[in-house]
């Protein structure tokens, strides 16, 4: 009688045992993301500059971030890279996809063909279409031999095409990964429909268009969402092949914080910038998961 | 019946136009995709004259792995010149325990969140579940004050603090997505035989999960392998993860313009994650499509 009251004791450690193993990856969640979330909230309202400043002065410092054109340059540059960048993955990956997907040969070889950017970091797809954008030595020199003169190709010098160099190296490297997304929803779809439509004479292409991708609505979603994070997250690629420039004409919002934070000591304003960055983001992600969450749960 | 009625509606010589056309689509992406592959190689074969001289598509006159050599052992990085060497095996320290603490962490959160469902344990996931998705921008600050106050910023034990809490919440949801699918009856027998926690963790669930920990596994190699903002943040110098060196390498290089180094550099940075993506892509593309499929 006497030994109940450790053995509880201990009961009710083990019946605790989940919520203490779960106890500190999502401590270290708390304070590290949402933590530091609160921290950068903060500091973007104070009058830091080179170091944290605790003094509150309330919204200046992001009236001073909307003021600034180099601000202004990364916000419409994310819209064009963000807009592009998703379009064109999406439009890629599905047309690749739907192509695969007609039992060809070699089907596994061309698809490692076509991912194998993924597995490479951005820093490296940056500094290998540098070196094909060169303006003297690179694509531009061999086009412009074999006769046509006038070829351009040199967008990282660019004022106006940087932008465009981006897209087309970030297209380039996650364009594969929209394939397999749409191929391995194309491969769960019900077979048995398909097969009674094509016994009523409907053709491949009309069974595609009507059927299949209208079923695929949701892996659609997906990789729009996934790439979208993608795009307003993107800093080393600019980095490697535009290093934001000619000036900050090919800048995004992640360079711009960096710029601030590290360069400029501008800490409040970096902090600002990267609220915006985040408020962006769980716009996007927040509705998304939440509908995946749920989902869930009903299933 | 099916396939006699899909064959016989196009005419055989249209149907051969198509997939005529369909192989030429799907060559002229693979040359697309493979084109700044064959270019950095070329180029990391070629010598300076060559490439001045020559054409950037043109197959290099010899196999000279000079430059490779270069960039590796001598090419200066800043202010040394010990080339990619120290700098690649920085990385490599930093990766492979960032790789095991938060395999091992996310494993356990994952299995505990959903074989021994608490009240809030879908809260809790939710709010792991965003932590993939935050825009680092917004720790960076109070990482290097918090990295500065423990005393390791510019370290690679700062690095791998940082990539090991990050990647958590990826790790958290593979794990998590793949023991919803363990039928619950199999935890729930063990219970009723006395097993614990530990018990059915070690006995149970960890032999059902070789599949999901090499997806975990092969993820965060390639992410901390990869990543440029962290270390660009949090390291300079002799502490600087490979990604960071190799950029500087390629952007800071004073005298004469070494494409060829660069190139070699960049394809030395590449090796490892793309041997990984070579020898395991399946598992690799599971990873990658594991955070936009339902689980």
């Amino acid at each position: 009688m006497l030994t109940r009251p450790p053995v509880k004791f201990i009961d009710r450690i083990a019946r605790a045992l989940p919520q203490i193993v779960v106890a500190p990856g999502f401590a270290a969640i708390l304070y590290f993301v949402y933590g530091f979330i609160i921290w950068t909230g903060y500091i973007s309202l104070t009058k830091s500059k080179m170091l944290p400043n605790y003094t509150l002065i309330g919204t200046r410092p992001y009236e001073r971030l909307f003021q600034m054109d180099r601000w202004s340059v990364a916000i419409e540059n994310l819209f064009i890279f963000g807009f592009l960048f998703v379009f064109v993955s999406v439009i890629v990956g599905c047309l690749l996809a739907v192509l695969l997907d007609q039992k060809i040969r070699a089907e596994g070889f061309i698809r490692t063909i076509y991912l194998y950017p993924m597995a490479i970091s951005f820093i490296i797809t940056g500094t290998a279409w540098k070196w094909i954008m060169n303006p003297s030595l690179g694509l531009e020199k061999v086009i412009r031999d074999w006769g046509w003169e006038s070829f351009r190709f040199g967008w990282t010098v660019d004022n106006n095409l940087a932008i465009y160099a981006l897209v087309m190296a970030a297209v380039w490297q996650a364009s594969g990964f929209a394939m397999a997304l749409f191929l391995s929803a194309l491969r769960s779809v019900d077979q048995d429909i398909i097969k009674a439509a094509s016994l009523d004479g409907a053709s491949p292409w009309r069974i595609y268009l009507r059927i299949i991708l209208p079923s695929m609505r949701p892996v659609f979603m997906s990789a729009m969402v996934i790439l979208s994070h993608l795009a307003i997250k993107s800093f080393d690629l600019v980095v490697a092949l535009t290093g934001g420039g000619p000036g900050y004409a090919s800048t995004l919002p992640a360079n711009f914080m960096y710029e601030m934070t590290f360069r400029r000591n501008e800490i409040a304003v970096g902090a600002a910038s990267a609220m915006v960055m985040l408020a962006t983001v769980a716009a996007i992600m927040v509705p998304y998961l939440y509908s995946e969450l749920r989902g869930k749960k009903h299933v | 019946m099916s396939d006699a009625a899909r064959y016989s509606a196009p005419r055989p010589w249209s149907a051969l136009i198509l997939r005529v056309l369909l192989w030429f689509v799907l060559i002229v992406f693979a040359i697309w995709f493979l084109l700044p592959a064959y270019v950095v190689v070329g180029t990391s074969l070629k010598d300076l004259d060559e490439i001045r001289g020559g054409s950037l598509l043109a197959l290099p006159h010899e196999l000279n792995f000079s430059a490779w050599r270069h960039a590796w052992s001598e090419a200066c990085i800043g202010v040394e010149c010990t080339g990619l060497k120290p700098y690649f095996w920085n990385s490599v320290s930093m990766a492979l325990p960032g790789v095991v603490v938060s395999t091992l962490l996310g494993a356990l959160t994952g299995y505990a969140l959903t074989k021994w469902k608490f009240k809030g344990a879908n809260l809790v996931f939710a709010l792991i579940l965003f932590g993939c998705f935050v825009p680092f921008q917004v720790v960076i600050l109070p990482m290097a004050q918090t990295l500065g106050k423990i005393g390791i910023t510019n370290t690679v034990y700062g690095l791998i603090l940082v990539h090991s809490v990050y990647g958590l919440a990826f790790t958290t949801l593979f794990f998590r997505n793949y023991y919803v699918t363990i039928p619950d009856e199999l935890v729930r027998a063990a219970t009723i035989d006395g097993a614990g926690f530990f018990t059915i963790f070690h006995r149970i669930i960890l032999p059902l999960s070789p599949p999901i920990i090499v997806v975990s596994v092969i993820w965060q190699f390639t992410q901390i392998w990869n990543d440029f903002l962290f270390g660009a943040s949090f390291t300079t110098g002799g502490a600087q993860p490979i990604t960071v060196a190799m950029n500087n390498l390629v952007n800071t290089t004073t005298g004469v313009k070494q494409y060829n180094v660069d190139m070699a550099a960049a394809l030395i940075t590449a090796a490892p994650t793309l041997l990984v993506y070579i020898f395991a892509g399946r598992y690799f593309v599971r990873g990658l499509t594991a955070g936009s499929v339902k689980g």
